[in-house]
């Protein structure tokens, strides 16, 4: 048997509702399937109602500003989400596409609209709605502790910039602000803190002890922040005072005294080299005596083009022991010749994960300054600090003496 | 800030002719006028524009705040009036347009000499005598309407709001997206529209007028527009045999006729 169908049925009873209306939006044509959701009949709509009336008031209003003159400009719109009224008061969620017929000159004359059942499709949108704004609420939350969370870091970044300032101003006063000039004599120095929270642990200084002689030392202090800057400054006006002793002496001072403080509750040690500089106006040497406690040996850079590392006998880390033994050890600076003080910041710095620099890279550097100004040298080795691909993880002080030329 | 740029303003017509400014209303955008300008061009300068949040104006501009008064709207018009340097234009606003033209014609005497209001309403929700049309309740139907709209608009404007320059298929999203207006703009634009009382502003109206209504127009019905006449003194009502709160596109010919007449009378 062939099954066939009639255009006009397939009209009437759809699956959709089918309406057509004058370009004014009265009803000329209505299908069953959609009389039957309205709940009215065919004699009530035809020519008597307009398509707006069949809105709820918002439908009609958004009709009346964006269906209406979308589908006058552009002749046909789809997929519009409205509300039918239903004659019993109840509410009917459709989705309605159109399109205009136009006659022979172009003129529009009809609006056909296809209205489909959006009941399931509305539920549907409604928790998706639903889950946007669950969404948007989240997001604006997270907006709001990220909003915090920015004011938060910007008041640590304003706290650790005030702590870094303070501490930059006491760095400052464990350290000269600036050498004094010395007659016959030519200084530089470097200084680099590992970290800019942490107070350092070197300390160096050149200063007058009477007429004739100066004094200097450089050391560094085992750890880092305050309690090592307590030391720090302990030891630097120890060695100060001192200073009118001999060397050797200086250091045992400064022993017993670490020893003391420390030895009962939090063990501090320091490393340091201490010692007077004799210029002589008439030959222009320098006579320098000095001693050492655990420090790397100073290295002698003469101007004739050697560079050797003066090694003295003893010399014990200072604090350990409750006394000790610091022999001097002399030395003549002829004309050019530089003495380099370093902390080993300088040799233990790492040129890459597995190499130190080395006490062997720092002397032949330092041969090539033979004879060269005490700054450059000093400025040699901080490029060369700076230039390593690992960040320095240890301070560093440099000193150097040059008997002027 | 360009101004022009930001409120897509074109211009088309006689350069050397009297401007007149053509402004949409709600749920729309300036291709509205497409059946209005031909009829202004021949001896007008037309200047179109889409507001903020419209069309193809930067939606990067947007402002809630800015936007939930008609002041906001004024502002711009009085902006684009400035970047276009109008002196005495002819405003010609559609809908709220129309009492947003009575603002920026308040703010800038100077650039604005005469208006023309189609399908104006000073105030859409019912007040003691003043029938306005609406009910409170009947507004906030229209906000969850735009709301329930919300997923099928935004996805189907998404294409448009990126505005690719780099995808010329985008060509041919624009022509189908006539009326094109960002979903949660919209419903800014909405709430302030349609919550809007410029009832106290129409006295302040001191320059020529033509008040535009339709026989039938549910959104601003002909007590409102008799309203409006009586309140602007010296206003003109024309009254179009058309139907809907669009006359200038169900019945552009006797539209475009009151306006040209009244362009005309102007001198």
């Amino acid at each position: 048997m062939i099954v066939t169908d009639s255009t006009e049925e397939v009209y009437e009873t759809a699956p959709s509702g089918h309406l057509s209306t004058t370009m004014d939006g009265t009803i000329v044509k209505i299908n069953a399937t959609l009389l039957g959701w309205l709940g009215l009949t065919r004699d009530a709509v035809i020519g008597r109602m307009r398509f707006a009336d069949l809105l709820t008031i918002g439908g009609r209003l958004y009709n009346e500003t964006h269906l209406a003159p979308s589908l006058r400009m552009q002749g046909a719109v789809s997929g519009i989400a409205l509300e039918l009224k239903r004659d019993d008061g109840g509410r009917f969620p459709v989705l309605v596409s159109s399109v205009v017929k136009y006659d022979e000159t172009g003129e529009p004359v009809l609006i056909r609209t296809t209205v489909f059942d959006a009941q399931i499709r509305r539920a549907y949108e409604e928790e998706l709605l639903r889950g946007r704004q669950v969404a948007e609420e989240a997001r604006q939350q997270a907006d709001l502790a990220r909003h915090e969370a920015e004011i938060a870091h910007r008041q640590a970044e304003a706290d650790r910039a005030q702590l870094q300032d303070a501490l930059s101003v006491l760095q400052q006063a464990l350290l000269p602000e600036r050498l004094p000039d010395v007659p016959g004599l030519e200084t530089a120095s470097y200084y680099h803190t590992a970290s800019a929270i942490q107070l350092g642990g070197d300390f160096y200084d050149l200063f007058a002890v009477d007429q004739e002689r100066w004094g200097f030392f450089l050391g560094d202090v085992c750890g880092k922040g305050p309690a090592a800057a307590a030391v720090t400054s302990l030891a630097r006006y120890t060695l100060r005072a001192a200073a009118l002793h001999d060397p050797g002496s200086a250091l045992a001072a400064l022993n017993a005294l670490l020893n003391e403080r420390f030895a009962t509750g939090d063990p501090r040690y320091c490393t340091a080299v201490f010692g007077t500089l004799r210029p002589d106006p008439d030959t222009g040497q320098v006579a320098v005596e000095f001693a050492s406690g655990g420090h790397p040996p100073p290295l002698l850079i003469r101007a004739g083009g050697t560079a050797d590392f003066v090694h003295t006998t003893d010399g014990t880390l200072l604090g350990i022991l409750p006394s000790g033994e610091f022999p001097p050890t002399q030395l003549l600076l002829e004309p050019g010749d530089t003495l380099l003080l370093y902390t080993d910041g300088l040799t233990e710095a790492r040129v890459d994960e597995d190499e130190f620099y080395g006490e062997q890279a720092l002397r032949t550097l330092a041969l090539r300054y033979a004879g060269a100004p005490a700054s450059e040298l000093v400025e040699a080795l901080s490029e060369v600090l700076t230039s390593f691909g690992v960040p320095l993880a240890d301070d560093t002080a440099l000193l150097a003496l040059r008997a002027t030329p | 800030m360009n101004i022009l740029r930001r409120n897509n303003v074109t211009t088309t017509g006689t350069p050397d002719g009297r401007t007149v400014l053509l402004a949409h209303g709600f749920g729309c955008d300036q291709n509205m006028w497409r059946l209005t300008v031909p009829a202004l061009a021949a001896d007008h300068r037309v200047a179109l524009f889409d507001y903020v949040g419209a069309g193809r104006s930067d939606l990067t501009a947007f402002d809630p705040q800015r936007y939930s008064t008609l002041e906001g709207y004024a502002d711009d018009v009085v902006e684009v009036c400035t970047a276009l340097d109008l002196h005495d234009a002819v405003f010609v606003g559609h809908s709220v347009s129309a009492m947003i033209g009575v603002l920026a014609a308040r703010k800038a005497p100077e650039r604005i000499g005469a208006l023309v209001m189609v399908a104006p309403s000073p105030c859409y929700l019912n007040d003691g005598d003043y029938r306005g049309g609406f009910d409170r309740a009947d507004i906030e139907e229209l906000l969850a309407s735009l709301e329930s709209n919300y997923l099928g608009w935004s996805s189907a404007m998404a294409p448009v709001i990126m505005g690719n320059p780099e995808r010329p298929e985008l060509g041919e999203e624009l022509t189908t997206s006539f009326c094109a207006t960002d979903p949660a703009m919209a419903r800014v634009f909405a709430r302030t529209t349609f919550l809007s009382d410029s009832r106290d502003d129409l006295a302040s109206v001191k320059v020529p007028t033509l008040i535009l209504e339709a026989t039938e127009d549910v959104i601003a019905p002909r007590a409102v527009g008799a309203y409006t006449h009586a309140a602007i003194e010296g206003s003109k009502l024309v009254t179009l045999d058309a139907t809907g709160h669009c006359p200038h596109l169900s019945a552009p010919a006797a539209t475009n006729r009151a306006i040209t007449e009244f362009l005309a009378d102007l001198g």
